[in-house]
This record gives C-alpha cells, sequence and structure tokens, in this order.
C-alpha cells in the first residue's frame, strides 16, 4: 500500500515537472533587460507559429519559430512598441499569423455569428412561447355551458 | 396549409444547407494560407552569390534585378525534399527561357548547395543565398520550397507554397508570365 502511494506520488511529480521540461524558449534567446523580456514573452504568446500551426512561437520548437522570436526582440531592442512588432510580423505573414483573430469586414461572421444565431434562436423561442399564449382557448358555445352546468350540478357517484 | 409546411420544410432546408457547407468544407486544404504579399511590391533585399564552381557560378540577387521584367522567384534549400520534387520543372522552365528565375537558397551551407546544384543541374539565372533566412521572413515566406511570380514592376503577382507541380506551371504561373509581359 505504501509502496503504491509512494509510485503514484512520484508519477504525479514527475507529469507535473514536465511542461517545463517542454519549454521552447532557449536561454540564449532572452534578453538582459528582464522588462523586454517580458514583453516579448507576451508578444511571442499572441504570434501563430506557421508551421505548426496550433501553437504560439513562445511554445513551438520549430526552426522559425525560434527565428521570430529572436526578430521579436531584435525589434523591441530597436525601440519598437508592443503594437509595431506585431504590425512588422503581420505585415509579411497577413492575419492569420495572430492567434487571436482581429475584427475586421473578413471575420465578422466569426466574432459575431454565434451571437447573431443566440439572437436568431431566442426570437424563435420568444415568438413560439407568445403564440401559445396568444392561441386561447376558444370561448364555449350555449350548448357547451349548459352541459358543463348539468355536469356540476349533478351529484355524481 | 402554408404554415404547416414551411415549419416542415424549414428545418429540412437548414439541414441541407449545414450539410452542404460542412461537406464543401471537406476539400478545403486547412494547411493553405492567405498571402498578405500578393499585390504587393516585393520587399528590398540584397543577397550576395552562393559560391559555387564556375560553370554553375551565378551572380547573387537583390530587389532592384526584379524591375523591369517578370520573373520567378524561387526560395530551396538543398535539404528540402520537396524542393527536389520541384526541380526537373524548374530546369525545364529555364530551357523555355519565359522569364528569368531567380533563387534563394535558405538556410543552406554553402557546400550542401554546391553539391546540390552540381548533381541536379542549375536552373537560376541568378542565386542569392539567405543564410539566416532574414529576406525569406521579409517574403512571408514559412517553409521551403516557395515560388513567387513578379511583374515587371517588382510588384508580386502569385505565391505558390510547396513544391510546383507541371499543373501549377501550365494553369497557373505560366499563363501569369504571359500576361505580365510588358
Amino acid at each position: 500500500m505504501r509502496l503504491r502511494l509512494a509510485v503514484c506520488l512520484a508519477l504525479s511529480l514527475f507529469c507535473a515537472a514536465l511542461p517545463g521540461a517542454a519549454f521552447a524558449v532557449d536561454p540564449d534567446e532572452m534578453l538582459s533587460d528582464p522588462a523586454l523580456e517580458a514583453r516579448a514573452r507576451e508578444i511571442s504568446k499572441q504570434l501563430r507559429c506557421l508551421v505548426c500551426q496550433n501553437q504560439s512561437i513562445d511554445d513551438s520548437q520549430a526552426d522559425l519559430a525560434r527565428d521570430l522570436r529572436i526578430l521579436v526582440r531584435e525589434r523591441l531592442k530597436a525601440g519598437d512598441s508592443d503594437k509595431q512588432v506585431v504590425d512588422y510580423v503581420v505585415a509579411r505573414y497577413g492575419d492569420f499569423v495572430l492567434l487571436k483573430p482581429p475584427v475586421n469586414e473578413q471575420t465578422l461572421g466569426l466574432w459575431f455569428g454565434p451571437l447573431a444565431l443566440a439572437v436568431v434562436g431566442f426570437a424563435g423561442i420568444a415568438l413560439y412561447f407568445a403564440r401559445r399564449r396568444k392561441a386561447a382557448p376558444a370561448e364555449l358555445s350555449d350548448a357547451e355551458r349548459k352541459r358543463v352546468e348539468e355536469l356540476l350540478k349533478s351529484d355524481s357517484p | 396549409m402554408s404554415i404547416f409546411r414551411l415549419r416542415f420544410f424549414l428545418p429540412i432546408a437548414i439541414f441541407a444547407l449545414t450539410v452542404a457547407i460542412l461537406f464543401s468544407g471537406l476539400w478545403r486544404d486547412p494547411q493553405l494560407l492567405p498571402s498578405a504579399l500578393v499585390g504587393k511590391p516585393a520587399p528590398a533585399f540584397d543577397l550576395a552569390a552562393v559560391d559555387l564552381p564556375k560553370d554553375l557560378a551565378r551572380p547573387g540577387v537583390a530587389s532592384a534585378d526584379l524591375k523591369g521584367k517578370a520573373s520567378i522567384v524561387n526560395f530551396f534549400a538543398s535539404w528540402c525534399i520537396p524542393c527536389k520534387a520541384e526541380h526537373p520543372l524548374l530546369l525545364r522552365l529555364k530551357e523555355s527561357g519565359v522569364a528569368p528565375i531567380y533563387g534563394i537558397d535558405y538556410k543552406d551551407k554553402p557546400e550542401d548547395a554546391v553539391r546540390w546544384l552540381t548533381e541536379l543541374g542549375n536552373p537560376y539565372d541568378r542565386l542569392g543565398a539567405d543564410r539566416d533566412g532574414r529576406v525569406a521572413i521579409d517574403w512571408g515566406v514559412y517553409g521551403v520550397p516557395e515560388t513567387f511570380v513578379v511583374d515587371g514592376s517588382g510588384r508580386i503577382l502569385f505565391r505558390q507554397t510547396g513544391p510546383l507541380s507541371s499543373r501549377d506551371l501550365e494553369e497557373k504561373i505560366l499563363p501569369l508570365l504571359k500576361g505580365a509581359k510588358p
């Protein structure tokens, strides 16, 4: 029992250490200025690695991702603002390089499509209930009312 | 009655539309990326020549060389296997003499480039060495091979990522070159 516990503990410790092992940014890429380096990391997290496509350049170990990380740091060292650095990369690789797509006419459907669908859906539900309420049951005819009164009066066994 | 029909057919219509959209998506290549540089002037660059033996040697290539005549710019590397697949097409294109072909040797050791071109032939009219891959980044290249068609004013008309096929050549590149000729 105790052995099993120890194995579990060792395994979970090993797993917890793994993400650190998969770290993509090499120490030799890093800038000596910690503030600048932090900005570089933030920017790198927003930029897509075009080789692996679903990783940011901060996460990717592809050669191109490394080149782009170094480029980002060079631009920062040259005094560019964060936006200037991102624009620099976008000018070369297009909006696709941004992991968070910008709002423009091409991405309207992407950004507002789900909202539009939800609005249409709720409108449909509201319409359905409004109609159901409006369609009140028809008034009883005289003959029917008479019959109801008879039924209510009669002492049912 | 008409309201009943609408109620009956609308869900079917929505379903059919969804199926059609998803079905057409099966044939789209998700790896194919939109190009930021098509329609824009080619980025400025100036690359030194690859050091080749005399019979294979070509001058280096710079953005100024792209002006005046429609041309083809091909990014390749000796370590790139699909580049080997498209190489015979480039040689054929060179023989036809339709347009100058400018090669950019991406992140390659000079001796490897020499071996590659000696073995397979040199289809390039000019050949520059992009040792650190910076020019490739300026062109938005994310993998070799990539091929661009540039018109006589130095504007990028077309970009192909991945190896050329003879179909690409005949259906896309050659018509563009014919149309772009001044």
